[in-house]
């Protein structure tokens, strides 16, 4: 007889696995990695390609040479952030700009706050700030996507929607001067606008965020809040002066808005713990998106509320507890 | 099946059901050469042996008296002479006091009613009932072997006004009580009607889970002869079993942290106890064997057996045709909340409930990854804890922090492991904190 084996219960195990959990965010991306490849072409799979390589390249080399300890970019924790990274730049940035990128969200958003599961920020995020702030002009001129449509490899470059309206406005133009010069709603929802790869065909991430709903992998506390804030507050803007302020569907599909409350807002290790804490943030982050959106410098402002809001999750957390069984709601819980 | 399906709201797992013995009828298993009865058999203090090297003895006797108010007596499941008095194994992997007997014929101690008959007629009043359950030994047949005859005595102030017996086996792999239901019905429902005498309550609910449909029919049929006892279908959801989620379920009342069923007006009393307490009280017979589930996805004939306390684990599995060559693990209980066992010289005691055995390739824990702080582990507590959170108090010493954020409040009944994606033995650390924290509480009483 085989020697037993003695161990503490439970002694089976379900068949989720962190691997399982990564890799099932990466099928959730596959739609909108399809989209980008349609509207930006081979430029498109060159971001994609460098991008998760050298995710996975910088976290091997960290933690073979830096950490010295178990090698683990098989997870599919790296895969993500690759992709994720690709998603939030233009299509048309140079390589070597993709693979700093890489480095900032691994190395510096990631690895040196203990690695998977410990960072405090988005490092896809983090990258994306890091990339817009260092390199304005290259992260915001973005290729138009219709291009490879017409058989153009060389992409025409053009601003986003949220860009035209900010600076019509910000020229003392009106929304129905604005109005023309965007795209319609239903270019918005299959991807024909100018935006970063990840974030121009609204269907294809919605598909992505109902599989990942489905297998469980996220909860829909925080894209419903978030997206919910925002079509409230930017509604009643919008209610008072129609012309000064875009409406809440333009809001809904442009810019980093669904990616982000999908993708990255949804983040597990970034966002708080309890479905009351996940609707907090949620609220916080669509709040703050419109407020830089309308007020800010930038004409997005998703990235930078995700990561104002990553920066509180640790009080969310401490402030929402789970209803806890046969504790009251409100009442102290006394230590005997 | 009697009205909608009930279940409780807060957290809760579907481990594969695995119930491969359910259709194995009870069998009689043949005495063992040698039984060996450790003294701690139930929770609280363990029992004092009250006989002697060479003592003869017969079936039934008393053997080892309770050792303090929590506690329980020991009669010898089988007849002859005590050979020794030694540090004996159980389950718990340690050496620990037990009387070992020889085994010569079955000679039943004579007041003990041997025979089938049943016997419908309760003739002790309500104190007689507990005085007997008390005498006879006996302890929760679920698991927790919490002594019986305490819980049917509410402390001054509480009264119960609902008995809940526990036919849920929420647990995978096990049947014991199922079978028990299907065979014993009437004999469980008679020991209900005994146990409202003895709480003095109106109303009884037996639980029992959905996937034993044969056995919710079953007791309904037969409960519509006794007043006051419905049976309720319960959707399957683990840990069901647990007396504070049964509760829930059933009446949707809720038992304040840190309290006891009775607080809400019930007493939970397990299906096997309720069995066990028909034959104490209308056969005067103590409590000395019981139903044991012997299974495995390997096992040749997975059974459910009536055996006598005593009786070593190797003699059930020999009677479930052996050992399967690719046994890893075996585990006193379910796979759920059983113990892992060194060895199978381990004998049955009045809590187990079942022996699974584990094919070696499913009797190793997955290699331990980062938390990726994806809250499952929370989601799926029933008692709405963070594991995370606990687990990782526990390990850096923090029990101040266990402590507030309610680790005494585990039940220990894995959910959150089973679930946990990273394979995080958040378990082991729970019952780290807690044994920690419930020994500061301790302290601070002094
Ligand atoms: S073992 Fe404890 S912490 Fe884990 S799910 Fe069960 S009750 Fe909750
Ligand atoms: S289930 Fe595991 S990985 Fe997820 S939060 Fe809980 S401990 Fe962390």
């Amino acid at each position: 007889m085989n020697m037993l084996t003695v161990s503490g219960s439970p002694h089976i195990h379900g068949d989720e696995s962190t691997k399982k959990v990564m890799y099932g965010v990466v099928y959730a991306m596959v739609p909108a990695m399809l989209v980008s490849v349609y509207y930006f072409g081979l430029d498109a799979l060159r971001v994609l390609l460098l991008a998760t390589a050298a995710a996975l390249f910088f976290e091997w080399l960290i933690q073979k040479y830096l950490i010295k300890g178990p090698i683990t970019i098989t997870d599919g924790s790296a895969l993500v952030t690759g992709i994720l990274l690709a998603f939030n730049v233009p299509s048309n940035l140079p390589s070597w700009m993709i693979i700093i990128g890489a480095l900032v969200a691994i190395g510096m958003a990631k690895m040196s706050f203990g690695g998977l599961g410990k960072n405090i920020f988005n490092p896809a995020l983090v990258a994306r700030v890091f990339l817009l702030i260092s390199f304005p002009v290259q992260m915001t001129s973005w290729p138009k996507p219709h291009a490879i449509i017409n058989g153009l490899t060389d992409a025409i470059t053009g601003p986003t929607p949220l860009g035209i309206v900010k600076e019509g406005l910000d020229a003392g133009k009106t929304m129905s001067e604005i109005k023309p010069e965007l795209p319609t709603y239903m270019q918005d929802l299959i991807g024909q606008m100018g935006g970063s790869m990840g974030e121009v065909s609204a269907i294809a991430l919605i598909l992505g965020g109902i599989y990942m709903l489905a297998r469980k992998i996220i909860t829909w506390h925080i894209p419903v809040s978030m997206l919910l804030t925002v079509v409230v507050f930017s509604g009643i803007l919008w209610g008072v002066d129609p012309e000064h302020y875009a409406d809440p569907v333009f809001h809904l599909l442009t810019g980093g808005m669904l990616l982000g409350a999908i993708f990255m807002a949804t983040d597990m290790v970034t966002s708080p713990m309890t479905h009351g804490g996940q609707l907090v943030f949620g609220f916080g982050v669509g709040l703050l998106t419109i407020l830089i959106r309308i007020w800010g410098a930038y004409p997005e402002g998703v990235s930078f509320a995700i990561l104002l809001m990553n920066a509180i999750v640790p009080l969310i957390n401490k402030g929402f507890k789970p209803r806890r069984f046969g504790v009251k709601p409100g009442v102290e819980i006394k230590t005997s | 099946m009697t009205g909608r399906l009930k279940t409780f709201t807060l957290g809760g797992i579907h481990p594969e059901e695995n119930k491969l013995s359910a259709n194995a009828p009870i069998e009689v298993l043949p005495l063992p050469k040698q039984a060996i009865i450790p003294m701690g058999q139930n929770l609280g203090a363990p029992s004092k042996p009250i006989v002697n090297r060479g003592d003869e003895v017969k079936v039934g006797q008393l053997i080892a008296e309770a050792g303090g108010f929590i506690s329980a007596n020991i009669h010898s499941p089988v007849s002859g002479k005590v050979l020794k008095i030694d540090n004996v194994p159980d389950a718990s992997g340690y050496k620990r006091t037990g009387i070992v007997i020889n085994v010569e014929g079955d000679e039943w101690d004579e007041s003990i009613d041997r025979s089938d008959d049943i016997r419908e007629n309760i003739e002790l009043d309500g104190k007689e009932i507990i005085e007997r359950i008390k005498e006879k030994g006996l302890v929760g047949m679920g698991g927790a072997t919490f002594p019986t005859y305490v819980k049917l005595m509410p402390p001054p102030g509480k009264t119960a006004d609902y008995l809940l017996i526990n036919g849920v086996e929420c647990e995978p792999y096990l049947t014991s009580d199922h079978r028990l239901m299907l065979e014993k019905g009437k004999e469980i429902l008679i020991g209900t009607k005994i146990l409202m005498k003895a709480l003095n309550v109106e109303k009884a609910i037996i639980g029992i889970e959905n996937n034993k449909p044969d056995a919710i029919n079953h007791m309904t049929e037969l409960a519509k002869a006794y007043e006051g006892i419905e049976v309720q279908a319960l959707k399957v959801q683990y840990p069901q079993g647990g007396e504070k989620q049964l509760i829930k379920a059933v009446l949707n009342r809720e038992v304040p942290s840190g309290k006891l069923p009775i607080e809400v007006g019930c007493v939970v009393q397990n299906v096997g106890t309720a069995f066990a307490v028909y034959e104490a009280v209308q056969k005067n017979k103590p409590l000395i064997e019981r139903v044991v589930t012997v299974t495995g996805k390997a096992v040749k004939k997975p059974s459910n057996f009536m055996v006598r306390i005593g009786t070593p684990v190797q003699e059930l599995i020999d009677a479930a045709e052996g050992l399967p060559e690719s046994t890893g693990k075996v585990i006193n209980g379910g796979p759920m909340m059983g113990k892992a066992l060194a060895s199978l010289e381990v004998p049955v005691v009045k809590g187990s409930s079942g022996i699974l055995l584990m094919p070696e390739s499913e009797s190793h824990r997955k290699p331990e990854n980062s938390c990726i702080r994806c809250s499952k582990c929370t989601y799926v507590c029933p008692m709405g804890l963070e594991p995370f959170l606990l687990s990782k108090a526990a390990k850096v010493g923090r029990f101040d922090i266990a402590e507030k954020e309610l680790v005494m409040d585990c039940i220990e009944c894995g959910s959150c492991q089973y679930t946990c994606p990273a394979s995080i033995p958040l378990l082991d650390y729970l019952r780290l904190g807690k044994t920690m924290v419930g020994a500061i509480i301790r302290n601070r009483k002094k």
